[in-house]
């Protein structure tokens, strides 16, 4: 069973591996991602976003403008999620303390 | 601290957020928490204040976003938030700014609340 784990583990990495030497080379121009139009001939939102985003919001930082005006309600799940966590936290290891306090 | 507080607000011309800014600021008050005893460490950030201020940083973004909701725009569309003399660029700059600062206070005051949980957790088992 050990070695079977091992196995698939390594079967897969080689694959991963294998994976990457197919992706585009790092700011590839002629790369799929970074064409205006996109293969079902739309245009992307990404050129949106680099063309307009000075104009739009007064902000230098474009992942800034992305990330809090273009897609704002994204980050408000996140800000959520952490506050999540925070409250499960509390909620979780205070009735753990009230249990052991009740035992005693 | 103070160099949380410039990741903050530089976000808009260098990398940075409220994110990243909120670690950096609970990094501080962590800190001091592990270097200092018991009786002190409380004084700078009370551990009663953590949950309240993070529900306080999250109800800032959805307040702003909520604020654009009724003044007749799309939730979180800040060219419409009622800031007098200002042009839509800037309002959407301002916008951004005060739902980062939200995020940073949010993250900054859970990262310490979980922080001190934890602690508690140990004590008792201590004890």
């Amino acid at each position: 069973m050990k070695y079977l784990t091992f196995m698939s583990i390594g079967v897969f990495a080689l694959l991963l591996i294998y994976a990457a030497y197919g992706l585009p080379y790092r700011g590839d121009p002629n790369a799929l991602v970074n064409q205006e139009i996109s293969l079902t001939g739309t245009p992307v939102a990404s050129s949106y976003y680099i063309e307009n985003a000075m104009k739009d919001a007064n902000t230098p930082n474009m992942v800034t403008t992305v990330l809090g005006d273009y897609r704002a309600f994204d980050t408000l799940g996140e800000e959520v999620v952490i506050f999540a966590a925070g409250i499960i936290c509390f909620l979780l290891l205070n009735r753990e303390r009230k249990r052991e306090a009740r035992k005693q | 601290m103070l160099f949380g507080m410039y990741v903050i607000f530089h976000g808009h011309y260098s990398p940075g957020g409220g994110f990243q800014g909120g670690a950096l600021l609970a990094s501080s008050i962590i800190l001091i928490r592990i270097a200092m005893e018991e009786k002190v460490h409380q004084l700078h950030f009370n551990k009663a204040y953590g949950i309240p201020l993070g529900a306080v940083g999250v109800l800032i973004f959805f307040g702003v976003g909520f604020i654009s909701l009724i003044m007749g725009g799309y939730f979180l569309d800040y060219s419409l938030l009622p800031f007098p003399g200002m042009i839509t660029a800037e309002l959407r700059f301002y916008g951004i700014l005060l739902i980062e600062v939200g995020v940073g206070l949010a993250v900054m005051t859970i990262l310490v609340a979980i922080y001190d949980n934890l602690l508690e957790e140990d004590d008792d088992e201590s004890i």
